[in-house]
């Protein structure tokens, strides 16, 4: 097996030795298989690949004592049997559980990959992208090798697909044969565990692209032409270098033959960076990064930014010598050789799919998750594991451990509703240094998707998503900020009272529609951010006044209140009991064992893995029972303020009693949504209510307050000021002009309570609207 | 002696490969040999004689903090040669070496791949001149294998360098000539020393201008390494610091290699032009000015404290419990320092003194335990706060003051930035290892407008102040990285920073030459005793610290009746730092358990400063 025969041959296989491997010639492999256009595709039937290879067979197999069993040489892998495999799974492989929107509107009890095949046969794309779990569940020998010897399987799986499809579809013309792409290897590893063993091996790694380079066009093929007799011939590529002939064969001139760049066959080329993703990253180390290298149609498939995961050949390639030089750097240049992309974002940009970056559980793990869901108090012992540096509020903390789990999503654009807003939205108000920012911090910490920001510092484009000009390319890109960053997550707002204006009504949408409107420089797109807000409010005046309601506290405008499902105030209960309790907590925080220590830490990776798992697979659904106390926790809700003349409860309010129900019943893992978990959400709605729409005044709960910044009675109020100043002024006859000074000083002399210019002001403003009157100036006049 | 020789016998164990213990018993055997007493001070630091000096492929140490880490990289571990005259294949080992030998068999079947990664690493950003001197002098007592003798030469250069650019660290009039004030004798030499290799020094120096060697802070100088790690990767963190022991390697072709590319090959080899320029300059500077170290064994410094034992071995026990006994004495002395330094108030001396031995000790979830961030306002204006720096870096191992001014604080990268052009973290002034102190001054802080880089350093500092933790900047997202740093912070008023404690400086003495007040109490001092104030602040940290349950029972009772009295008064936030002050002031008498004793003295210095900023507030009207 001289390379001769190789090159002469041009077989997308490569026989050659292990250490060659190592260097991996540029035609070999997905990277460089034959993606050329054949004018002719009724011959590729019959490609000389298939004929030829019989041929490759005999000459480089080293024969076996069964005698029939060849191999390629280096490998285990016979061509035949590989191929006949593949063939088989390819008609058989049926995945009745897939939930891969790849496969969307397939028939899943038909042979999947058959259908993919016919897909192509339709829409013309010549590519054939393969999971190998699929692979694996089939057949693990096979998978094995397509592991262990990608560059000599996958050409056969190219064969073996060509072959099935042109006999289904003989007629089918394409662009060129079939490319197989296999992702998910299963070996997915993180850029980390990457070692020397990987090298030549099919691995699938996540990451996110950092940088691209331009194209480059890299030669496949030299074109010679004699300068002598216009003799031409071609010189492929052996292992990134061209071998210039010395000699025409046709006039024997010597070093007459001159590289013709226009007729020499190129391929396109791509560098990427990948750089590992945060969340595979142990604390306090920096990032690795990889080189990956796009051929063909893979280039200009991802864009700096992008999260993804890359299926290819990892390589190792000795770092060039220098021909003068004697002795050369001792290390490998590595790169991975690309055959798949699949980025793990997109998804944000088309909606609707449930999160996919499916987080792998382990058996044990699940059992571990699964035991801790079966104790009754799963909850309390939830809670309490969350941020357990800070004291008690336990109430808050099981607020924020729904809004971690959020509802379940519910899709009724087919109805014209849009999506049901499924993330619970939290606000945490109260006195400075109530260890609000630190509740913050640890849940950004917790969640994987989570991002932090402080109102103060955040402008909206920081929040939304600004677009910026490529320095390099000059080409417009969309950076997105922290609320998009966060969808699937949780975005924590610190200072939320410090933000502009401009900045808040971003939020507006953000918080109901769980999507972002961008019109910026000439792009206009809708974004998906599903992000719960967690955000934190500090009161206007330094301190919590407890005789102000919420709204006057903190001067946010209700609007935006109303959209939070939770409002708790974090405020210093100052009671002995609590005070003693608080006290042997802190000391313990400060001195406490290591044992201890150790076990929280487990709490928490517990925790993380618990929501995690929750998060993917529980779904519940309501039931009969939790319908009907929804229903009667709405009406009872409706009742209390009817008494009273006014509205206790808006729809809102009902929605997010379904989300906290169902939250909660993720907590338990349970699919169904019961009684148990509507009295639980009924009680922490109601909780938050009274300690954030409680009416001073009155001391009833008043949920105006919330909904339309202004308690029932203050509007009472500010009515009964109106009517009376309008009896004064009907009482004075017919005066078509009045005083503002002396008018003010009548309505207080008259008044029995006291009426501060505010009042007084309001009350012209709400006759003015009645068109009674009008002001000028100083002066009231009368319509 | 044969410890140096390492090269040398790793090539001829590569022969007997199939034996992969070998390896192991090289580390033993150095490990061995460096545990052994003073046999690691026979070891030429890095830190202290310059390149030239050393010889390539010799043992050597380095001092350092690691910067940035590479991508890892794989070599051949094992190779084999080919002779060209004689045809013999040789096995050869490529552990430990940057260059392979001649006629590399790149098709040979024994050619092992291996796993290393390379650290950049500099030394420890803000080391104090002192802590540098005196390692330096305790290496020049052994001199092997280097032609090198210690002297007076190249210290004198660096201070002279510290003198312009940085802060001059000698209580010295300004005209009195660089070369005269040399605290610690010995300065006599000197002057026909520097002569001689003036030339060698100035060029290396020279040429770093223009190659950027990422020194976390401006004006440092000394050698940035790029130092090979085999073994144990995980184990290292960024911006850990550690003492290096390993090969030196120079060899001249790493620097041709990058330099001398035939553009040919270039063409037809992208894989190479792939590397932007300044890529290439970030990974392969010259040898001649970054070396290539390869790592034996590391050792992590918990300080860099040279007048201390580094390795908690049983003379440490020994020596920590035979400075117990002085313990109390050199506070009280150490105390009274301080006093005058702070012009006479005791109070200020004594918070001061606590938050120069603060240490996060843990971290429970997200909360950071045991800083104390100091913020001394009512500083005097003009140069106090200065000299108040200088002397605060007499006493610890490493410091750094930061001049918040508004130039500074707009253009001064603080948070260290990924450069993905380059491929490697630019450094920034928060990169610091653990227990730097960081002196913020603000007092330089005039009015004016912030800009976004401004105001991201002032969060950043404010986020390094409350969570410990400096959030780098990958431009893509942020990573968080913890750290350790005492910040005091100086102003005139309330500081605009957070801090965990607040102290009104309140003046008993008003000295009419500021200047010369602070220097006649520095050099009052003898150096054996600033030399003890080092070694108790440095021990006072490492101190283990305990609650027991009957304290705890008492501390819970105080609480509760303080609350009683008046709820607005004391908060959980007070409780906080109570116990924190508790600490501090129990390990500053190097008491390991919290007495009810220490418990009182917490409250009483706690209420003591507590009645000085309410004073302070009713005096400047409503104060934020």
């Amino acid at each position: 097996m001289s390379l001769g025969i190789e090159v002469d041959m041009s077989s997308p296989l490569m026989y050659g030795t292990p250490s060659s491997r190592v260097e991996g010639t540029p035609r070999s492999g997905v990277g460089g298989t034959p993606a050329r256009q054949r004018p002719d595709l009724g011959s590729i039937r019959k490609a000389p690949q298939v004929d030829l290879h019989s041929d490759a067979d005999g000459a480089v197999a080293s024969e076996q004592a069964l005698g029939q069993k060849l191999v390629i040489w280096g490998t285990d892998v016979n061509v035949g049997t590989c191929k006949e495999k593949f063939q088989r799974f390819l008609q058989r492989f049926i995945d009745p559980t897939s939930n891969e929107d790849e496969n969307a509107g397939l028939d899943l009890n038909e042979p999947l990959y058959m259908q993919k095949l016919e897909e192509i046969s339709v829409v013309g794309e010549p590519v054939l992208n393969v999971n190998c779990s699929h692979v694996q569940s089939f057949d693990a020998d096979l998978y094995r090798q397509l592991i262990s010897y990608p560059q000599e399987v996958i050409p056969t799986f190219d064969m073996a697909v060509n072959e099935l499809f042109f006999e289904r579809f003989p007629d089918s013309i394409l662009e060129h044969q079939i490319q197989v792409r296999p992702y998910n290897a299963l070996k997915t590893r993180n850029m980390r565990s990457l070692n020397p063993e990987d090298i030549d091996q099919m691995i699938t790694i996540s990451g996110m692209v950092i940088r691209t380079s331009q194209l480059i066009p890299e030669m496949q093929e030299a074109f010679f032409q004699c300068q002598v007799c216009a003799f031409s011939t071609r010189v492929e590529v052996d292992r990134g270098r061209i071998a210039e002939p010395a000699v025409c064969r046709n006039c024997n001139t010597t070093h007459s033959l001159a590289l013709i760049h226009n007729r020499s066959a190129f391929s396109d080329k791509q560098m990427i960076k990948v750089q590992e993703s945060p969340d595979d990253m142990p604390a306090g180390q920096t990032p690795h990064t990889t080189i990956v290298y796009a051929h063909n149609d893979l280039v200009d498939k991802v864009q700096p930014g992008d999260r993804i995961n890359i299926t290819g050949i990892y390589r190792a390639v000795p770092m060039r010598e220098n021909p003068r030089q004697s002795n050369v750097k001792s290390v490998y240049k590595t790169h991975i050789d690309v055959i798949h992309f699949r980025k793990t974002d997109e998804k944000r940009l088309h909606g609707l799919d449930e999160d996919s970056d499916q987080k792998l559980f382990t058996e044990e793990r699940v059992q571990i998750l699964k035991e801790l869901a079966s104790k009754p108090d799963v909850y309390d012992r939830l809670s309490s594991a969350l941020a357990p540096s800070i004291y008690e509020h336990e109430d808050i903390k099981k607020g924020i451990l729904l809004q971690l789990f959020g509802g379940t999503r519910k899709d009724f654009s087919q109805t014209g509703r849009g999506n049901f807003r499924a993330e619970v939205n939290i606000l945490l108000c109260g006195d400075p240094g109530t260890s609000k920012s630190q509740l913050l911090q640890y849940v950004f910490n917790l969640v994987p998707r989570g991002q932090y920001t402080s109102g103060k510092g955040s402008s909206a484009v920081g929040l939304t998503a600004y677009v910026m000009k490529d320095p390099e390319t000059k080409q417009l890109v969309l950076q997105t900020g922290a609320l998009v960053l966060s969808d699937n997550g949780i975005c924590c707002i610190d200072e939320f009272d410090k933000m502009s204006d401009s900045t808040r009504s971003v939020l507006h949408e953000v918080m109901e529609q769980q999507t972002l409107s961008i019109a910026k420089a000439g792009i206009i797109c809708q974004l998906n951010a599903r992000t719960s807000v967690l955000a934190a409010a500090n009161p206007v005046e330094s301190q919590w006044n407890p005789k102000k309601t919420t709204i006057e506290n903190i001067q946010l405008p209700h609007t935006l209140l109303s959209r939070f499902d939770l409002i708790f105030l974090m405020l210093d209960p100052q009671d002995e009991a609590y005070d003693r309790r608080l006290a042997h907590h802190l000391v313990a925080l400060y001195y406490q064992s290591e044992e201890q220590i150790e076990e929280e830490f487990l709490d928490m990776a517990v925790l993380k893995d618990y929501i995690a798992y929750a998060r993917t697979y529980i779904n519940p659904r309501l039931n009969e029972e939790a319908s009907q106390a929804l229903i009667e926790a709405y009406v009872d809700m409706r009742k209390i303020g009817s008494g009273r003349g006014m509205v206790s409860a808006y729809p809102r309010q009902l929605e997010s009693l379904i989300r906290l129900a169902e939250a909660h019943a993720k907590v338990r893992f349970s699919d169904k949504v019961e009684t148990i978990d509507v009295e639980e959400a009924k009680r922490l709605q109601r909780e938050a209510l009274k300690q954030s729409a409680t009416d001073p005044r009155t001391g009833f709960v008043d949920i105006s307050i919330l909904t339309t910044g202004m308690s029932a009675t203050a509007r009472k109020r500010k009515e009964e000021v109106a009517q009376a100043l309008k009896k004064m002024i009907q009482s004075k006859g017919k005066t078509p002009a009045m005083k503002y000074q002396q008018l003010f000083d009548d309505l207080r002399g008259q008044s029995e309570a006291a009426i501060t210019k505010d009042m007084f002001e309001e009350a012209l403003r709400a006759l003015a609207d009645e068109d009674y009157l009008t002001v000028t100036g100083k002066t009231v006049r009368l319509l | 002696m044969r410890m140096w020789f390492i090269c040398r016998f790793c090539c001829p164990a590569a022969q007997s490969n199939s034996n992969p213990e070998w390896e192991a018993k090289v580390l033993e055997y150095f490990k061995g040999q460096l545990k052994e007493k003073e046999s690691h001070s026979w070891v030429p630091s890095l830190n202290d004689v310059p390149l030239h000096y050393l010889k390539p492929n010799s043992l050597v140490k380095f001092r350092c903090l690691v910067q940035d880490m590479f991508d890892p990289e794989f070599y051949m571990g094992v190779y084999e040669t080919v002779d060209p005259s004689t045809k013999a294949n040789v096995l050869r080992c490529g552990k430990y070496k940057d260059v392979t030998e001649c006629g590399v068999d790149l098709n040979s079947r024994n050619t092992v791949t291996a796993e290393r990664q390379t650290f950049y690493c500099v030394p420890i950003p803000g080391e104090s001149p002192w802590a540098k001197e005196i390692s330096f002098l305790s290496a020049a007592r052994v001199v092997p294998s280097t032609s090198y003798v210690p002297s007076r030469q190249k210290r004198s250069y660096e201070e002279d360098d510290d003198d312009m650019d940085t802060q001059p660290q000698k209580q010295r009039e300004p005209h009195t000539g660089t070369h005269q004030a040399e605290p610690h004798g010995n300065g006599d030499s000197k002057r026909q020393e520097t002569e001689a290799p003036s030339s060698q020094t100035t060029t290396p120096s020279d040429c770093s201008s223009h190659l950027d060697l990422n020194f976390p802070l401006p004006g440092e100088r000394g050698p940035a390494c790029l130092v090979k790690v085999y073994e144990g990767l995980d184990s290292f963190k960024l911006n850990d610091t550690l003492e290096i022991y390993g090969i030196l390697s120079v060899n001249p072709v790493l620097t041709v290699l990058g330099e001398e590319k035939d553009p040919s090959l270039l063409l037809l080899n992208p894989t190479e032009s792939m590397e932007t320029p300044e890529e290439q300059r970030a990974h392969d500077p010259p040898a001649s000015l970054v070396p290539r170290l390869h790592m034996l064994y590391a050792r992590p410094l918990q300080h860099n404290n040279p007048l201390l034992p580094s390795a908690p071995t049983e003379d440490q026990s020994a020596f920590v419990s035979s400075f117990l006994v002085e313990m109390a004495s050199v506070r009280a002395e150490l105390l009274a320092y301080l006093t005058h330094v702070l012009l006479g108030d005791g109070l200020a001396a004594e918070y001061l003194l606590l938050h120069l031995i603060s240490d996060v000790y843990t971290r429970r979830d997200v909360l950071p335990l045991g800083k104390f961030t100091l913020n001394l306002s009512g500083c005097p204006l003009n140069s106090y706060t200065e000299r108040l720096y200088q002397i605060v870096q007499q006493l610890v191992p490493c410091s750094y003051r930061l001049s918040m001014s508004l130039h500074t604080m707009n253009s001064m990268r603080l948070v260290p930035k990924k450069d993905y052009v380059a491929n490697r973290l630019v450094s920034g002034a928060l990169q610091l290892a653990r227990n730097t102190s960081l002196f913020l001054d603000e007092t330089q802080l005039e009015q004016g407008q912030l800009d976004s880089s401004g105001v991201r350093n002032i969060t950043a500092l404010g986020n390094l102040i409350s969570w410990q933790k400096v959030d780098y900047d990958f431009s893509y997202h942020q990573m968080e990285f913890p750290c350790n740093i005492n910040v005091l912070v100086t102003s005139e008023g309330r500081s605009l920073l957070p801090s965990d404690c607040q102290v009104p400086l309140q003046p008993q003495v008003t000295p009419p030459n500021m200047e010369e007040y602070l220097t006649t109490i520095h050099m009052a001092q003898f150096t054996s005793q600033i030399n003890k104030f080092r070694v108790y602040l440095s021990l006072a940290r490492t101190l283990d610290y305990s609650i027991s349950d009957e304290v705890t029972k008492a501390v819970e009772d105080d609480f509760v009746d303080m609350r009683k009295d008046d709820p607005q008064s004391v908060t959980a936030e007070d409780l906080h730092r109570m116990l924190v002050v508790a600490r501090l002031l129990s390990l500053s008498l190097g008491q390991t358990t919290l007495s009810r004793d220490g418990w009182m003295r917490a409250k009483h210095i706690d209420m003591l400063r507590r009645s000085r900023t309410e004073q302070q507030k009713s005096l400047n009207g409503n104060e934020p």
